[in-house]
């Protein structure tokens, strides 16, 4: 039995609150992820009583036996958090979901990330704790502590090994904030970014220059999904899930930096599964949203996923290649993670919905294969390629 | 002694409460490298486990290791995330393979001068850093580049 999802769970809405900086929003965290579902039944036309699942991840705090309680849902079928930080949960809670779908577990589930972070605390922080024990203990007394931190040892080695310079990074961030000139809901809209300004930023960490790192955001993004024979029942054209593929290479979780395969993004293992699933090659990719907690996890995420050898990114990250609506790979259209929002990634998913159906803001004219990474250099980690009609 | 490598205010290294890493602790404590070792297969392991990844032996002790390294990747960190780094500066955190224990990696800083170029591959040595705060009492593996 060939076992896929390809074709068979469809996005009929997709929904976002207002973007805030962090802590800046007005409401708590719980009522923007309700107000983010009730936006999304609102596009697919249904009433949030309908919804009989609900997926997310990275220890989303909004539960969902509290969501349906609050919504009214009728019966709750399926309530599943894909284990893991960070945003590698993003396209698995999406897979998940339609998983319940496809095996008749479900019939109509909400994927979502709400955010708050002025109500629950910052990511970019060390601990503040006195003592430290654990993982924490071999690598904080170093200084060693925060994301950023954690990755650039990463970013660093393939960098060197490679022979990769600075500039391929700074073209994944110009590329995102010039989209996100174009998305009036973008938290960096009106706020341009060139060359100089890059190169002129602040080290984070090296190789990180400031705009090299994601934003930290408020506000909430969700998704709901449907079985395919049900897909053509809603307002808008319908994105069909053509492949979903999630997890991590042996040993990807060895404690304190031991990971055999040590400077990749995660996706070795699972770039072939995807493909396989969806049915696509790299080549067949009309626009990537690829999660940008920092660039550098971009830059592997791509290698990994077969657009350029690991030794050619000098001359394959070039900003104009990744520009909507005339380069050979648009990506992070919305503005993404650096310019648009940090949804946990949520709101790339949504971007890639909406370049199917033509509504982005930096619209790929004609877009039927639409993919998204999620959450490199973590573990797990997660992707997924949706479908226009035209592809099933 | 010399002074600690970072400024002082960090968090504050404890061993596990279920023992899992006590005797790595110990171990720097008396100005000695101890790293998890299966008995049964001779693996070395790092971080600590409870069972041998290669046999799945759960017969597992720490033996000494020579604290001598090679850099694996680095990092110059010049953003503080935390408010004891607030005037410290950027500083070196290293990435150190030991060969002498079948390649694992520990995290410590790279002593000398921040701002210097860090090749990768560098064998570099261990330099034991003692911490004798007045709550708190910790060793930490710092390193330094071998010419």
């Amino acid at each position: 039995m060939n076992r896929t999802l390809r074709g068979s769970v469809a996005v009929a809405g997709v929904g976002e609150t207002d973007y805030f900086k962090r802590g800046q929003s007005p409401d708590p965290e719980f009522k923007l992820a309700l107000k983010a579902i009730i936006a999304a039944c609102e596009d697919a036309g249904i009433s949030p009583r309908e919804v009989d699942g609900f997926a997310s991840y990275s220890n989303d705090r909004s539960d969902p036996s509290r969501l349906a309680a609050a919504l009214g849902c009728r019966e709750l079928r399926f309530a599943n958090m894909q284990w893991g930080g960070g945003g590698g949960g993003g396209s698995a809670a999406v897979g998940n979901a339609a998983a319940a779908i496809a095996g008749g577990l479900a019939d109509c589930v909400v994927v979502f990330r709400a955010l708050a972070q002025g109500q629950f605390g910052r990511f970019g922080q060390g601990p503040r704790r006195k003592a430290i024990f654990g993982d924490g203990a071999h690598t904080a007394p170093y200084g060693l502590m925060s994301p950023a931190q954690m990755f650039a040892m990463k970013v660093q080695r393939f960098m060197r090994q490679h022979g990769v310079g600075q500039a391929a990074l700074r073209a994944i961030s110009l590329a995102a904030y010039h989209h996100a000139q174009n998305n009036p809901r973008a938290v960096m809209h009106g706020r341009p970014l060139d060359e100089a300004t890059y190169d002129n930023s602040r080290w984070i960490v090296e190789p990180f220059h400031l705009y090299d790192c994601c934003l930290e955001n408020d506000g909430a993004a969700a998704m709901v999904l449907v079985p395919a024979e049900r897909a053509k029942d809603f307002p808008h054209a319908p994105a069909y899930l053509l492949g979903a593929a999630i997890g991590a290479h042996f040993r990807a979780g060895a404690p304190v930096h031991n990971t055999p395969d040590y400077a990749t993004s995660t996706f070795k293992t699972l770039a072939p599964r995807l493909y396989e699933m969806a049915g696509v090659a790299p080549g067949d990719v009309d626009v990537l949203q690829s999660y940008e907690n920092f660039t550098g996890g971009v830059l592997m995420s791509l290698v990994e996923h077969g657009f350029c050898p690991p030794d050619g990114c000098n001359e394959y990250f070039v900003k104009e290649r990744f520009l909507a609506p005339d380069g050979d790979l648009p990506l992070n259209t919305s503005g993404g993670n650096l310019a648009e929002c940090y949804m946990h990634g949520l709101g790339l998913n949504v971007e890639a919905v909406r370049q199917i159906r033509g509504q982005s803001s930096n619209p790929v004219p004609g877009a039927q294969v639409s993919m998204v990474i999620s959450g490199p250099m973590v573990t797990p980690v997660s992707c997924c390629i949706f479908g226009g009609e035209a592809t099933l | 002694m010399n002074a600690p490598y970072l400024a002082p205010g960090l968090p504050q290294p404890a061993p596990a409460p279920d023992g899992l890493d006590a005797p790595f602790w110990e171990g720097l404590a008396k100005g000695e490298l101890r790293l998890q070792r299966c008995r049964a297969c001779r693996g070395w392991q790092w971080g600590p486990e409870w069972i041998c990844h290669r046999c799945l032996s759960f017969d597992l002790g720490f033996e000494p290791v020579a604290p001598k390294g090679r850099i694996y990747s680095y990092e110059r960190v010049w953003h503080p995330v935390h408010p004891a780094l607030k005037d410290q500066g950027p500083y070196l955190v290293a990435l150190v393979e030991i060969p002498g224990a079948g390649g694992v990696r520990l995290v410590g800083n790279l002593l000398g001068d921040p701002r210097q170029t860090v090749p990768l591959g560098a064998s570099v040595e261990g330099v034991f850093e003692r911490h004798d705060d007045p709550d708190a009492s910790f060793t930490l593996l710092q390193w330094r580049l071998l010419d």
